[in-house]
C-alpha cells in the first residue's frame, strides 16, 4: 500500500546525472541528466542520430560513458556489463533482436538466464507467463519459423523471466501491426501497474501519447525538453524533436491514371532458403500515374517479391510478368532499366550502394548499362565518361540535399539518410517510367523522409508508374494512391487508400485475406 | 580369425583416424572456427606421440604427449586467430605447412627406428568369444576413446548447456556477446578440444596403425577428417557414419586390388572419396536440418565493439 508519505520523497529507480558519452571528437551524448520512476512509461524521443540508442546502452552496460553518473536505486554504480544489468534488474529488449535463429525458443531464453534452471521447467514457465501476459510462445519452436511479432515476444518473456524493475524497449512497434502494438501497450500497462519502470523509446509520436507519463526528448546528442506527452501535441512533440517544423508532403489529387505499365499474373515463387517465404499466386498492377503501396510486417515476403520484379531472382521461364506490356520473365536487371524501369532495394549498403566506392562509381553501377542519354559509357570503346559521371553526382546532390564530406565522397561515409537520398536520386534522376522502391525512409530522419517522398509523389504526378513496399503505416498513407498487404507471401487485392482504415491494414497484415479468394472482402 | 573379422578390424583401423581428428572438428566448428590446420596437427600428434614412446618406452606415454603436440600446435593456431584476428583459412594452412615441416624436422632422428604399439584390450573370457569377441572385445583402446567421444559430443552438443553455448556462439557470436558470453574464451577451449583429437588421430597413425615414424605419414587424412565434418553437416551420428564408409570403401578397395578383378587401381582409390561425397550428399539434401546446423558464423573472426 502506498501513502503520501512514500510519495513526498521519490527516489528515482534510475537517475543518471551529467552523463557523456564521446565517440573520438564525436559527442553522442552531452551531458544528459534523466531520471526514471517506478511504476510509470518514461518515453525517450529523438531522430535517428539524437542519441537515445547511445543513452540507453550505457544504462544496460553495453557501452561505458566518458563521464557522468548513473544512480540505481538511489545508489552510485557502475553498470560493468549487459550481465551485471541484468542481476540489478535491468532488462532490454533491443530493436534489432540478439536471437539465435537456428535454436529453439527455450534454448534462446535458456542463455539469457542462470544455468541452474532445467530446460524442461523453463519451458513450464515460459509457456505459463507468455500466456499470463497475454503473450502466446511455443517454447519448441524454432526462431528461425517464427514472425518478427513472436520473436519480440521472446526477447519480451526473456527480460521479464529475469523479473526486472527496468525494461527499456527500442522501437518496439517498429516491427508491429496496429493491432499487435495495441496487445504490446495492454501488457506494458500491466507491467507498470506491477511496479515496473518502462524506458519506451521510439518515434512514433500518438503511441507515446498514448501510454507514456513522461517523455525525454534528445536532439544531437543534448536534452531539449522534458514534457507530459498527455499534454502536448504530436506536432508540438515533433517540433520539439527536430527543431524546426516538419515540411509536411503536399500530395496533388491524381486524376491522370493512364494504361498500366507493371503488371503480376498469378506469380507463384518457392522460396529459395529454407527460412525465406514462398510467394503464391500474386497479382498486381500499377497504372501511369498511380502509386501502389504494398503494407506488410518484416518478413512476410517482401524482399522476395522485389528480388522477382528487379530480376534478381525468379523464374525465367515464367510468363507471369509484364512491364510495359512485354513480358519481362527472361529479362536480366538492366535489360528491365532499358525498357524504362529503376529499382531502389531495402538495404542501401551493401544492395544499393557499395561501401568502399565512390558516388561517382556507384552511380556508374546502376547506370553504365541504361540506355539513358547521356549515358555516361559513351565515351568510345567501353570508355568511361568521369566529366558526366561527375555532373550526374553534382545534380543527384543539388537536386536531393545529399550532404557529403567531398563532392566525390566514398559511399560508406554518408549518413543512412543522405546515403539513402542519393541512392533513391540515382535512380530518380533517370525519370524512370517505372520504379519499385522497397522500404524508401527505412531509418532515415524526418527531414530526408519527406524530401524522398515528395520526390517520389513528384515522379509519379509526372506519368509514371510507382510500386512502393513499405512496413511503415504513416508513410504509406502519405504515398499511396491504392494500397495492397502482403503477409506470408499472399498479396490482397489492391484497394483505394481513401478507403481503408489503419485497422483494416492490420487485419489484413495479420491475414485475413489469405487462402480465401483475395478482393472477395469489400 | 576369419576373413571377415580380418577385414572388418582393417576397417576399424583405418577409419578410428578420422573419426578422431573429424569429431574434434566438428566441435571447432560448431563454435564458429573454419580449423584448415588439421593436418598440421594430426602430424606433430604422430610425431610426438612416436618420438616420446620410443624414448620412455611407454605407449601411454606416446599418446599423452600427442595430445599435448596437437594441443600446442591448436594454440598457436588459436593466439593468431582469436586474440590477433588473423584470416582463419590462411593460418589453418600456414599451421599444416608449419606442422609437416617441424614434424619432419623432429622426427629426423627417428626414422626406421622400432616403434611402440599400443596394445589391444584383452577381457578374458569375452576377448575369445567366437566371432563377435576380437570385435567388440578386443580393439585398441583408442578405437573406445573414438566411440564414447563421438558419443560424448553428440550427447554434449545436443542436451548439455557447455554445448548450448557452443552452438550459440557458432550461430551468431555477436548476439552470444550482448547477452555476456566470453566468444574467445569458448572457442579457444573448443579449438583446444579440437588439437586434442588431432593429436590423438596423429597417435593413432605412429602407435597403432604402423607403429613408426615416416614424414608426412598422416598422407591427407586430416583433409578428409574436415570435408567430413562439412558434409556430414555437423551432426556427430553422420560424421561417425562418413568416417566408417570412408574407411570401409577404401579396405574393400585394397581387398579387391589384392584380388586382381582387373579394375584400375587408380579407380579404386578415388571410390572411398566418391562413395563418402555421395552417401553424405544424399543423406545431407535435407536442407532444413543442414541450414539449423550449419554454424552461421563459421570463418569470421570475432572483434567485440566496445
Amino acid at each position: 500500500m502506498q501513502n503520501n508519505s512514500n510519495n513526498r520523497l521519490p527516489t528515482p529507480l534510475l537517475r543518471v546525472t551529467k552523463l557523456t558519452k564521446k565517440f573520438g571528437d564525436f559527442v553522442a551524448n552531452d551531458s544528459l541528466d534523466l531520471s526514471i520512476e517506478a511504476g510509470k512509461v518514461h518515453a525517450l524521443l529523438g531522430e535517428n542520430g539524437a542519441g537515445k540508442s547511445t543513452l540507453v546502452k550505457m544504462m544496460y552496460g553495453a557501452l561505458q560513458p566518458t563521464s557522468g553518473v548513473i544512480e540505481w536505486q538511489g545508489q552510485r554504480v557502475t553498470v560493468a556489463n549487459p550481465a551485471h544489468a541484468r542481476d540489478l534488474g535491468i532488462g532490454m529488449v533491443f530493436q534489432h533482436f540478439s536471437l539465435f535463429e537456428a535454436l529453439t525458443v527455450v534454448e534462446n531464453i535458456s542463455l539469457a538466464l542462470p544455468p541452474q534452471l532445467r530446460q524442461a521447467d523453463l519451458s513450464q514457465r515460459i509457456a505459463s507467463l507468455s500466456n499470463d501476459y497475454g503473450l502466446p510462445l511455443n517454447p519448441e519452436a524454432l526462431v528461425a519459423d517464427l514472425s518478427v511479432g513472436e520473436r519480440q515476444r521472446i526477447e519480451i518473456v526473456r527480460c521479464l523471466l529475469q523479473q526486472p524493475k527496468l525494461l527499456i524497449m527500442d522501437e518496439p512497434t517498429a516491427v508491429l501491426t496496429p493491432q499487435e502494438a495495441q496487445a504490446l501497450f495492454s501488457t506494458l500497462r500491466r507491467l507498470v501497474a506491477e511496479g515496473c519502470a518502462v524506458l519506451y523509446i521510439s518515434h512514433r509520436l500518438e503511441e507515446v501519447r498514448q501510454i507514456c507519463h513522461d517523455a525525454t526528448i534528445l536532439r544531437h546528442g543534448q536534452l531539449v525538453a522534458e514534457v507530459d506527452p498527455q499534454v502536448e501535441t504530436a506536432a508540438t512533440l515533433a517540433q520539439l524533436m527536430v527543431g524546426s517544423s516538419v515540411h509536411q508532403v503536399n500530395r496533388p489529387a491524381n486524376n491522370a491514371v493512364g494504361p498500366v505499365l507493371l503488371q503480376l499474373k498469378h506469380l507463384n515463387q518457392p522460396s529459395n532458403t529454407p527460412f525465406g517465404v514462398a510467394l503464391v499466386d500474386i497479382n498486381l498492377s500499377v497504372k501511369t500515374g498511380e502509386i501502389l503501396a504494398i503494407a506488410g510486417v518484416a518478413g512476410n515476403g517482401q524482399g522476395e517479391l522485389f528480388g522477382v520484379i528487379s530480376g534478381e531472382e525468379g523464374d525465367r521461364s515464367s510468363r507471369s510478368m509484364v512491364l510495359m506490356n512485354q513480358v519481362c520473365n527472361q529479362l536480366t536487371i538492366n535489360q528491365r532499366r532499358q525498357l524504362g524501369a529503376a529499382f531502389v532495394p531495402e538495404e542501401r549498403m551493401g544492395h544499393g550502394a557499395v561501401e568502399h566506392l565512390s558516388l561517382t562509381d556507384n552511380i556508374l553501377l546502376s547506370r553504365h548499362a541504361c540506355n539513358d542519354t547521356p549515358n555516361p559509357l559513351n565515351r568510345g570503346l567501353m570508355g568511361i565518361d568521369r566529366a558526366q559521371l561527375a555532373t550526374l553526382n553534382a545534380t543527384i546532390g543539388r537536386d536531393y540535399d545529399v550532404r557529403k564530406g567531398r563532392e566525390d565522397a566514398q559511399a560508406g561515409s554518408l549518413s543512412g539518410g543522405n546515403l539513402q537520398k542519393f541512392v533513391v536520386g540515382r535512380e530518380l534522376n533517370r525519370k524512370p517510367k517505372v520504379l519499385v522502391i522497397n522500404q524508401p525512409t527505412w531509418g532515415v530522419d524526418a527531414g530526408a523522409a519527406a524530401l524522398i517522398r515528395q520526390a517520389v509523389i513528384d515522379l509519379s504526378r509526372q506519368g509514371s508508374a510507382i510500386l512502393v513496399i513499405s512496413q511503415d503505416l504513416d508513410e504509406i498513407f502519405e504515398l499511396a494512391d491504392t494500397i495492397a498487404v502482403i503477409s506470408r507471401g499472399q498479396l490482397s487485392a489492391g484497394y483505394a487508400a481513401a478507403q481503408l482504415s489503419r485497422e483494416d491494414i492490420g487485419l489484413m497484415m495479420a491475414g485475413s485475406h489469405e487462402q480465401n479468394n483475395a478482393g472477395s472482402g469489400t | 580369425m576369419s576373413a571377415y573379422e580380418a577385414i572388418i578390424l582393417t576397417i576399424i583401423t583405418a577409419s578410428t583416424p578420422l573419426l578422431l581428428a573429424a569429431i574434434g572438428e566438428l566441435v571447432v566448428e560448431r563454435s564458429g572456427v573454419l580449423n584448415l590446420g588439421i593436418e598440421g596437427m594430426m602430424v606433430m600428434g604422430a610425431v610426438c606421440g612416436f618420438a616420446a614412446a620410443h624414448v620412455s618406452g611407454s605407449a601411454w606415454l606416446g599418446v599423452i604427449a600427442a595430445v599435448m603436440g596437437g594441443v600446442a600446435m591448436s594454440l598457436l593456431f588459436a593466439l593468431l586467430t582469436q586474440t590477433l584476428i588473423t584470416n582463419q583459412v590462411a593460418t589453418g594452412l600456414a599451421i599444416t605447412l608449419l606442422g609437416l615441416g617441424l614434424s619432419g624436422l623432429i622426427g629426423s632422428d627417428f626414422v626406421g627406428l622400432p616403434g611402440v604399439k599400443l596394445s589391444n584390450v584383452s577381457i578374458p573370457w569375452l576377448t575369445e568369444l567366437p566371432y563377435v569377441g576380437r570385435l567388440v572385445f578386443g580393439q585398441d583402446p583408442l578405437v573406445y576413446v573414438s566411440i564414447v567421444l563421438t558419443a560424448g559430443v553428440a550427447y554434449g552438443l545436443k542436451y548439455t548447456r557447455w554445448g548450448l553455448i557452443i552452438r550459440a556462439v557458432g550461430q551468431s557470436h555477436s548476439s552470444a556477446h550482448a547477452l555476456g558470453y566470453r566468444v574467445i574464451a569458448v572457442r579457444y577451449a573448443c579449438i583446444a578440444f579440437g588439437g586434442a583429437t588431432s593429436g590423438l588421430a596423429g597417435a593413432y597413425l605412429s602407435l597403432v596403425y604402423t607403429p613408426q615414424w615416416i614424414e608426412n605419414m598422416t598422407a591427407g587424412r586430416g583433409w578428409i577428417a574436415l570435408a567430413l565434418g562439412v558434409f556430414s553437416t555437423w551432426l556427430p551420428g553422420r560424421l561417425a557414419a562418413g568416417a566408417y564408409l570412408f574407411g570401409g570403401v577404401w579396405i574393400l578397395g585394397l581387398y579387391a586390388q589384392a584380388m586382381g578383378l582387373g579394375i584400375p587401381s587408380q579407380l579404386l582409390s578415388s571410390l572411398p572419396y566418391v562413395a563418402t561425397i555421395l552417401a553424405l550428399v544424399v543423406i545431407s539434401t535435407n536442407r532444413r536440418l543442414s541450414v539449423i546446423n550449419t554454424p552461421a558464423s563459421l570463418g569470421q573472426g570475432f572483434v567485440p565493439d566496445r
